[in-house]
């Protein structure tokens, strides 16, 4: 038998109990509390109409047996020529946008930079982080018109924000060794940044680019939605056509080709490493 | 160069003796990646559907469209925060739903646990599926089926939200130590108190960091929901843009800006906290 940590005789009625999550029974009990009153709160503002979910369920099998079986063939070449569309806007807006993220991933890492490009690199990061993309995507189409470039335009900013953010947390990162050798050897700012900064980041740098690719492959498919070109706007068209078997037939697609992507990424990020 | 011209060594050529960075292998690789990436950047500049002329104004069309911005519109701000609350409200409901369906999922999907290959298969099969698919594009199909408001943006973040907690999670399941479920399993413990006492205290820290990591996640994925019907702030925002009520759209984006960084700084207090 086995006696409490304390010390304690509690006899042979001493049972184990699991330990609780918080020990302060007054925290534990008070944050359930609050959860539950919020979770109560949240649910009834929910507006859940019963009558208009009814109504819905036909409209449901409506949709479901439009969409199955899928339709390849009917759109078979707007199919094509949308995904060619997005991956167009993935690899441009990939390739602007990681080369713009290095002047504000560097202004924004606090240990080289100085304090004015720091707040600005890093307000500007955050904005660009903060906006989902197809409030961006909107936006860019109001200022710039439908079509690819805008939608060029809303994944150079999203890719901004991610890789910018990483990349400042990679330069904050970095070891001394080889800036001090090289500063005690008189090179300048750009000098120290090209041969002790850039080859320590590079690496990761690489591994964000692919990651950032397939992050924005799957980006591309919705702001489309809103008119940014690729394969959203197409699929936003056979929705609005009532044409649910183009529609899944583009989910499907869509599915295949980020695995694809997503396992191709992820073998070029560990052959990178 | 003095060692070159004058030492043993002055008779090898500049050549010989430069100094390179990357090996021979590596030099190749290095230009072929970059003649790929270079080939694949001129083959879609110069085939993708672009209106160039509106490519060179596009400077001075966004500086307008963020001078007519100017300055946010401050007496929007009580018709704005009901429904920031309402966006809040949706991501985290959303995520609750999304932590309960994604656990059975987890378990069914990892390797190691699952009870044969047929529960294996379906709970991958949910998972991509869930995951592939964009919150707003469920947010289109529930929106079709349960008709616009808040409860179409619960289930669209949710069904998202399923495969990403169910992937990562499974992933830590397959991580896990493997003696305590043969210390159960050698004391004869049936299969449920085998999940309950080995299982789930290992993977606790990894639940939480995936639970948490998606509720922040979510709160972006729905300030857009309203777009399409789903409750929330992004009908405020779509109705701004169809009006050209561009400081009511300046003073959203200020507001979608600052939930995002409510969203980020609960997080990592609750990091800290359980973490």
């Amino acid at each position: 038998m086995t006696r409490p940590a304390d010390g304690s005789s509690v006899g042979t009625h001493y049972a184990w109990k699991r330990p609780h999550f918080i020990e302060n029974p007054f925290v534990r009990f008070g944050l359930l509390t609050l959860a539950i009153g919020y979770l109560l709160y949240a649910m009834s503002s929910l507006e859940v109409d019963l009558q208009r979910i009814a109504r819905g369920i036909p409209r449901a099998i409506q949709i479901f047996s439009g969409a199955i079986p899928p339709n390849f063939a009917a759109r078979g070449s707007l199919i094509v020529s949308g995904f060619i569309e997005s991956i167009q806007i993935t690899l441009l807006a990939t390739a602007a946008g990681v080369l713009l993220s290095i002047p504000f991933g560097f202004a924004a890492a606090r240990n080289i930079s100085i304090l004015p490009f720091y707040g600005l690199g890093r307000a500007i990061i955050i904005v660009a982080r903060s906006l989902h993309p197809v409030v961006l995507g909107v936006l860019f189409v109001k200022a710039v018109g439908f079509g690819a470039f805008a939608g060029v335009l809303t994944l150079v900013i999203y890719t901004l924000g991610f890789v910018g953010k990483l990349l400042a947390e990679a330069v904050e990162e970095i070891k001394y060794g080889q800036i001090e050798a090289l500063k005690s050897a008189g090179a300048g700012y750009f000098t120290v940044l090209a041969y002790a900064v850039v080859p320590q980041i590079m690496p990761r740098l690489i591994g964000l680019t692919m990651y950032q690719l397939d992050i924005n492959l799957r980006a591309s498919a919705v702001i489309g939605l809103v008119g940014a070109g690729g394969i959203g706007n197409t699929l936003n068209s056979a929705f609005g056509r009532y044409d649910y078997g183009t529609a899944s037939a583009i989910l499907l697609v869509m599915i295949g080709i980020i695995l694809v992507v997503e396992t191709i990424s992820g073998k070029l990020r560990r052959f990178t490493k | 160069m003095s060692v070159l011209t004058s030492g043993p060594l002055r008779n090898v050529t500049d050549d010989h003796f430069a100094w390179h960075r990357h090996s021979l292998k590596e030099r190749v690789i290095r230009f072929l990646s970059f003649l790929t990436v270079g080939v694949v950047l001129v083959w879609t500049l110069g085939t993708i559907d672009v209106f160039w002329p509106w490519v060179w104004t596009a400077p001075e069309e966004i500086h307008d469209m963020f001078s007519r911005m100017m300055p946010p519109n401050y007496r929007t701000i009580p018709e704005i925060v009901p429904v920031l609350i309402e966006t809040i409200n949706i991501a985290t409901i959303g995520t609750i739903f999304a932590v309960v369906i994604s656990l059975p999922v987890a378990y069914l999907g990892a390797r190691n646990v699952s009870p044969n290959v047929i529960t294996l298969a379906v709970a991958r099969v949910i998972i991509v599926a869930s995951r592939s698919i964009n919150t707003l594009i469920w947010a289109l199909l529930f929106v079709a089926i349960l008709g616009p408001g808040p409860l179409a943006g619960v289930l669209a973040i949710a069904f998202r939200s399923v495969g990403f907690m169910g992937k990562l999670v499974g992933e830590s399941i397959e991580e896990i130590d493997w003696g305590p479920i043969e210390a159960l399993q050698s004391s004869g413990s049936a299969r449920g108190h085998i999940i309950t006492y080995a299982v789930v205290p290992q993977i606790i820290p990894s639940f939480w960091a995936v639970a948490i990591l998606r509720w922040d996640i979510n709160i972006r994925e729905s300030t857009v929901l309203g777009m399409v019907g789903a409750g929330g702030i992004g009908m405020l925002f779509q109705v701004a843009i169809d009006l050209f009520r561009w400081n009511t759209v300046s003073m959203v984006l200020v507001s979608i800006i600052v939930v995002v960084l409510f969203g980020e700084v609960v997080t990592a207090i609750v990091r800290r906290k359980l973490i």
